[in-house]
């Protein structure tokens, strides 16, 4: 119950409910026992003397008296109804029924009648899951499900979110890594040097990160930049610049550019940093929010998304 | 509530069901008093024969044999008609239907209640007196109970013995029959849900799902409970159907009417007394016409929301006319207007085409042909175009932008196909990341996560603009280019 009412109203709420029902067997009992005017001096009397409006009347087609018996089994079945189930107030029920309850029985069944399905995949290796068109098959809609919000339903990612169907991979694309990836989550830091680099070192580092892939860059600003690479950024990004899986950071002497490849982009990357601040760049665990077997299954589905044809 | 001086069914003027002082089947209570509630008379009809009585049992045969048989129907290796629930299926005859298709129902559901208001203005309640299947199962269950028990008076006889073993034996049999039919109806209803093969197997082999047991069951009881207890209740305290006929009635629906003016005054007469002879009018007061009303009302006190236009009284009728020598048609079908201005029948007839009934008979032509045209020409291909709303968009090379878009193909044949599917609405856009042909299996779906890709050179004069396009993706058979959807969809280019 939300913390601004108090229990006065559950306890209102319960008296209504039992006064209505009260009242509905009050009106059936003195309406069982009403009798009209059949005949009056010979002459047949058809309504049952109510006048409205001055000409309204109603005529007395008398339902069967099983049916008033109807009436009152519902008052019944209100009254055992609300002993067994949360309805008066805040009262829960004799049964302890809850729809956060019903709901897990719900998953729980449907987990119980795949778990023989997920356990058959568990028992095998990932590469072998992989090559299964029919756990493909599940993969596919479980990352439409789970991952395709950020990673795009063809897995072929965003700014900021990787590309999973590429060659290209910040922790490894080995089948392990990519599950630990998906079970534990990942969280890439690419700590700011703006301030410490100052706006013409960040314009250095950029030409040669440029120059890295071949792209277009400042001759002589990469040629600084270079000595300022060695120093500050080959200790997670290798004094090669390809990167260490190890740590999640990137290539980046490919053409694979996870925030762009614009000389600003990449500018504020090194000012800025990624991820630090926020949370792009995280991907969350699913440990806890799928199980084992789903997990299994994703790592399968985008493993095969590059090594299975 | 009803304003009696407003009232729109006439109702007995001058002689009253309650106040007829001569020797009738005692319908309601005499007592000065009556409750709000009353408890039920069983009514035991009178079996009757006749033209009308014909063409019921006629249209009970016809209409059983299509919902006891056709769930039989074996139709390109499938039941004919199935509804799968399950699969969001719904097999009938050569056409399949997808929950994308319920406009079909709605057409259906259109057709049925112009064909009820046309033919309701036409001749009242056919529906009720022939179709319904309160009334048809009711007719059956009645049948089983003559056979079984005897007509009315055996019945009556019956009802007023002590136990007694044959009582009980008469019973039993009477019971067992009607739970018969109606197991026999429930296990057909499910039928057209699950497999009635596979169901029957099922059963036999007790391994009835507990939903499908559960209906079976149920359709039973309300076969059971409907058709041999409730009845006329049925029709008099629950079925809507009853209190709204009157607004479809005018004065020239052709409704079953006592000639009034004929019969009146009524009394008992030998046989030999000619028509009009002793200052009586030609009803003789048999009462049969009250013995065969399966509603037990008194169709000489005019009509009444209870009748369900059955016609049995005019076949009893006609018969007691045939037996005195007196003319046929002392209750008949005729309208208000004939009897007031004592029209013929070819008089009749000319108004049955008013503009009530020509207008609803057009407007049910016209739409049972929009819709039949439109299921001919129906096109065996939905496809869906979601775009991925996660991201705007992305650079797939230098100068080139891709969008991605998940791209539903559903294939309502019941045969594989294979499909192009293309792109238009901007310079060089193209669908990458899927390989075509794209094969849809027989009656299924398929979900593609697909691209678009489009040049965006910013040199270029005809570089689009940054900002959302239209687009369209073009879905096509290989096989046949009229099956072809043309889905819209929004590609956009970043800034």
């Amino acid at each position: 119950m939300s913390d601004f009412t108090s229990d006065g109203w559950s306890f209102y709420i319960a008296i209504v409910t039992l006064v209505s029902i009260i009242a509905c067997g009050a009106l059936l009992y003195a309406l069982g026992r009403v009798r009209v005017t059949r005949t009056e001096g010979g002459e047949p009397v058809e309504t049952t003397g109510h006048v409205w409006d001055g000409d309204l009347v109603e005529y007395n087609n008398p339902l069967p008296r099983w049916w008033m018996w109807l009436f009152y089994a519902t008052i019944v079945f209100a009254l055992a109804y609300l002993v067994l189930y949360p309805g008066l107030g805040k009262a829960p029920g004799a049964l302890g029924w809850t729809s956060t309850g019903a709901y897990s029985t719900e998953v729980r069944d449907f987990d119980a009648k795949t778990a023989s399905l997920y356990a058959h995949f568990l028992d095998q290796d990932t590469k072998a899951v992989a090559a299964d068109p029919g756990a493909r098959a599940i993969g596919e809609r479980l990352f439409l499900n789970y991952c395709a919000q950020c990673h795009g339903s063809d897995a072929g990612g965003s700014k900021g979110f990787p590309n999973l169907a590429d060659a290209d991979w910040l922790y490894g694309g080995d089948p392990e890594r990519i599950r630990e990836s998906i079970a534990n989550g990942r969280n890439g830091i690419m700590p700011a040097f703006g301030s410490f680099l100052g706006a013409d070192g960040v314009r250095n580092v950029a030409a040669y990160v440029r120059s890295l892939s071949g792209l277009p860059a400042d001759d002589v600003r990469a040629q600084v930049g270079k000595r300022v690479f060695a120093e500050n950024c080959a200790a997670c990004h290798g004094a090669d610049a390809k990167g260490n899986p190890a740590l999640g950071a990137p290539n980046l002497t490919d053409q694979t550019w996870l925030y762009g490849s614009t000389e600003a982009v990449i500018a504020e990357t090194i000012s800025r940093g990624r991820g630090e601040a926020s949370v792009v760049s995280r991907m969350p665990a699913h440990k806890d929010r799928l199980d084992d077997g789903k997990i299994k299954l994703l790592a399968a589905y985008v493993w095969a998304l590059l090594n299975v044809k | 509530m009803e304003k009696l001086a407003d009232h729109p069914q006439p109702r007995a003027p001058a002689v009253s069901r309650h106040a007829s002082p001569r020797r009738v089947i005692p319908i309601q209570p005499t007592s000065d008093e009556a409750a709000l509630y009353e408890i039920r008379r069983k009514i035991h009809p009178r079996a009757v024969h006749g033209w009308f009585a014909g063409w019921r049992v006629a249209l009970v045969c016809a209409t059983q044999m299509a919902f006891y048989g056709l769930a039989w129907l074996p139709w390109n290796g499938r039941q004919a008609v199935l509804f799968d629930l399950a699969a969001r299926k719904f097999y009938l005859f050569g056409a399949v239907f997808w929950p994308q298709d319920v406009i079909y129902l709605a057409v259906l559901l259109i057709v049925a209640a112009l064909s009820l208001f046309l033919f309701t203005a036409l001749a009242g309640r056919l529906w009720c007196g022939y179709a319904c299947p309160q009334t048809v199962y009711t007719e059956i269950f009645m049948w089983i109970e003559r056979r079984i028990e005897g007509d009315r008076l055996a019945r009556l006889r019956l009802d007023g013995a002590p136990l007694s073993p044959r009582k009980f034996l008469l019973r039993t049999a009477k019971h067992g029959a009607w739970l018969a039919v109606a197991l026999w109806t429930g296990y057909t209803f499910v039928g057209y849900f699950t497999p009635i093969r596979e169901l029957g197997a099922a059963a036999l082999a007790r391994q009835l799902g507990a939903w499908e047991a559960f209906w079976i069951l149920f359709y039973a009881a309300a076969t059971y409970g409907n058709a041999g207890w409730l009845r006329e209740q049925v029709c008099k305290y629950m079925c809507p159907y009853a209190r709204f006929q009157g607004v479809m009635f005018d004065q020239d629906t052709l409704v079953i009417t006592y000639d009034r003016a004929r019969g009146e005054p009524r009394g008992g007469r030998a046989k030999s007394v000619v028509p009009g002879a002793k200052g009586l009018g030609d009803c003789v007061d048999c009462g049969i016409c009250v013995q065969v009303c399966p509603t037990g009302i008194d169709i000489r006190d005019g009509l009444q929301y209870d009748c369900i236009g059955c016609a049995a009284c005019i076949d009893a009728c006609d018969q007691v006319m045939d037996k005195m020598g007196y003319a046929r048609g002392l209750i008949r079908y005729t309208t208000q207007t004939a009897l007031e201005q004592g029209l013929g029948r070819a008089a009749i007839w000319k108004r049955t085409l008013r503009p009530r009934t020509l207008i609803y008979a057009a407007v049910l032509v016209a739409v049972t042909a929009a819709g039949a045209a439109s299921l001919a020409t129906r096109n065996p291909l939905r496809v869906d175009v979601i775009r991925d709303r996660g991201a705007l968009a992305r650079e797939a090379a230098p100068g080139r932008i891709e969008n991605v878009y998940r791209v539903q193909i559903m294939n309502t044949d019941e045969a594989v196909r294979r499909y192009t599917i293309a792109a238009s609405g901007l310079t060089g856009i193209e669908v990458v990341g899927v390989a075509q042909p794209v094969e849809v299996d027989a009656a299924s779906t398929r979900l593609l996560a697909l691209r678009l890709q489009a040049p965006v050179d910013a040199g270029s004069a005809n570089a689009p603009a940054a900002g959302p396009h239209r687009v369209e993706l073009t879905v096509r058979a290989i096989d046949d280019d009229s099956v072809v959807r043309h889905e819209p969809s929004t590609f956009i280019v970043p800034r």
